[in-house]
This record gives structure tokens, C-alpha cells and sequence, in this order.
């Protein structure tokens, strides 16, 4: 009845890089999530509707960014049932070409410890052609397996 | 837009059925690859119900709510200027394949800055028997006249 790793407090200290990853973004990725998600707004896979509200281009649902910028989070833990917390800020658009696509860059390294409560604040960076996309991106993971009653 | 929904409860969304190949489709979509999303007894083993929904999947049910806020009459919110500014969930514990979710949306904050609107929505999403889930927080920016 456990999943994933159980981590030490004191094998943490604020800045280590704990997980991160690439992902790269096509036109076909932005499809696959409207259709997921039920977020359906035509600026994110028509070059004419995103023109006509004065965008430069097709970008990425915010969601989308947000919902793969965890997942090197979840894989370091190994259960994304353990990510009690996580929020963002969405700062910069993904503009998404549709023949080179973009490719997003994750990094995620440890922000606080809080090891009375068995938890710690993972930071992500999350650029694109190297600026940020998201400010303030924090998960707070629980450092053991929960006791799940699900 | 009408300062005055600041405070404002909107009735709750009709249960939304967390099915097992939606959470799978979710999962591929936003690039997770963590077995606990797709396979039963992976997640099984771990505790879970059925198949664990990525963190971010509560945004599916939120949505409701949000169109609820969006197409209020009095709202004043033009749909074709808003601009999501910040996202956050917050957990009791995570969504699983086999959850009948409801949601319920206050209005937790609007502020104005420089000609924009800013709106708090407070999304709580609770599960068949009334227990609490995940609380979803979206800040809308509304763009005033430029």
C-alpha cells in the first residue's frame, strides 16, 4: 500500500534540482488537449481566429503548460496523488509553430522544507525559446507515501 | 465588470462521472507517464481506487463553474477579453477514476488594476458524499478598454 519513494527532510536543501524535462509542443499536442480537457477556444489551433484577436499565432492552452510542468515532479515521487498543492502564474504566451512546433523546458528544484509536516515545496522554472512562461509555479509534495483512503 | 459579485455562490455543477479512459486521455495529453495514471493495478497496489487523475485534472470540472461565472447576466464580463492570469489547486486528496464530482464556485475576490478587472474565482469540488476533494482557484483578468 505505498507508492512511489519516500525522501528524507534532511536529504534536501533549498535549490538542489531534484527533476526536469523537455516537451516538445506540436500543433497535434494543442488538438489532443482541447479535446481532453474540453477547452475548445479556437486560439489554440486556428492561425485565423488567433490573428483576428491580434495574437502573433496558435498558442498553448496555459493549462496544458501548467498540467506537463508537474509530471517531472510526479515521476521524482513517483504518484501523483502525493501533489497536495500547486499553483502558477501565466506570464508569458507559448506561441506554437505549426511546422517547428516549441518545445518547453522544465526544471524543478526544491524551494522549502517543511519537515514537521512531512512536505516540501518543489520551484519550477518552465521556459520557452529561453524566457519563462509561468511565474510563482510551486507544487508542495508530501515527502512519504499518504496513507490513502481513496 | 459588476464589483458587487464579489461574495456571489453559484448553485452546484450536476455531478461530473470521472470515467477511466478520460482520466487515461488526460494523461496522455498532458504528457504524464506515471503508471498510477493508467494502469488499474499499478494503482491499485498503491492504494488508489482506480486510475489517479493528474493534478491538473480538476480543471475539467472547474470549467463548469467557470462558464457558470462568465455567462452570468450582471457579471459584465466581455468572454473575448479575458486572459487566465494565475491557476491553483489545492488537495485533500487526488481525483480517481470512479469520483462522481460536484462543483461550486464563490467569488473570492475582484480587483481593479490599471483598467483591468481581476476576478478570484474559488471553485470547490467535492465528491458523492459531500467530502471535500481539491478547491480550484482561477484569477481571470478582464482587459478594459485600451
Amino acid at each position: 500500500m505505498t507508492a512511489g519513494i519516500t525522501i528524507a527532510a534532511d536529504e534536501l536543501t533549498a535549490g538542489d534540482v531534484v527533476a526536469g524535462g523537455h516537451f516538445p509542443l506540436s500543433r497535434d499536442s494543442l488538438v489532443r488537449y482541447a479535446g481532453a480537457s474540453g477547452d475548445f477556444n479556437a486560439i489554440h489551433y486556428r492561425d485565423d481566429v488567433a490573428a483576428s484577436v491580434g495574437l502573433p499565432g496558435v498558442l498553448a492552452h496555459g493549462m496544458l503548460t501548467m498540467g506537463l510542468a508537474v509530471q517531472p515532479v510526479v515521476d521524482w515521487i513517483g504518484d501523483p496523488g502525493r501533489v497536495l498543492d500547486y499553483q502558477v502564474r501565466f506570464t508569458r504566451p507559448v506561441l506554437v509553430d505549426p511546422v517547428e512546433g516549441a518545445e518547453l523546458v522544465v526544471s524543478a528544484k526544491v524551494g522549502k522544507v517543511d519537515a514537521e509536516a512531512g512536505t516540501v515545496r518543489i520551484d519550477l522554472t518552465v521556459t520557452f525559446n529561453g524566457d519563462t512562461v509561468l511565474g510563482k509555479a510551486q507544487a508542495v509534495v508530501s515527502l512519504a507515501p499518504t496513507a490513502s483512503v481513496v | 465588470m459588476n464589483p458587487e459579485l464579489v461574495g456571489r455562490v453559484f448553485a452546484p455543477t450536476p455531478a461530473y462521472l470521472v470515467g477511466r479512459e478520460k482520466v487515461r486521455e488526460f494523461s496522455a495529453a498532458v504528457f504524464a507517464t506515471s503508471p498510477l495514471n493508467t494502469d488499474v493495478e499499478a494503482a491499485r497496489a498503491a492504494g488508489y481506487a482506480d486510475v489517479v487523475a493528474p493534478p491538473t485534472f480538476a480543471v475539467v470540472v472547474q470549467e463548469h463553474t467557470l462558464k457558470q461565472l462568465l455567462s452570468e447576466p450582471d457579471a459584465g464580463i466581455d468572454f473575448s477579453r479575458v486572459v487566465h492570469g494565475d491557476q491553483r489547486f489545492t488537495f485533500t486528496r487526488p481525483i480517481v477514476a470512479g469520483d462522481e464530482l460536484t462543483a461550486t464556485l464563490n467569488v473570492a475576490s475582484i480587483k481593479s488594476l490599471g483598467g483591468h478587472s481581476m476576478v478570484t474565482a474559488e471553485s470547490t469540488i467535492v465528491d458523492a458524499t459531500g467530502a471535500h476533494v481539491v478547491t480550484a482557484t482561477s484569477t481571470l483578468v478582464v482587459r478594459g478598454d485600451e
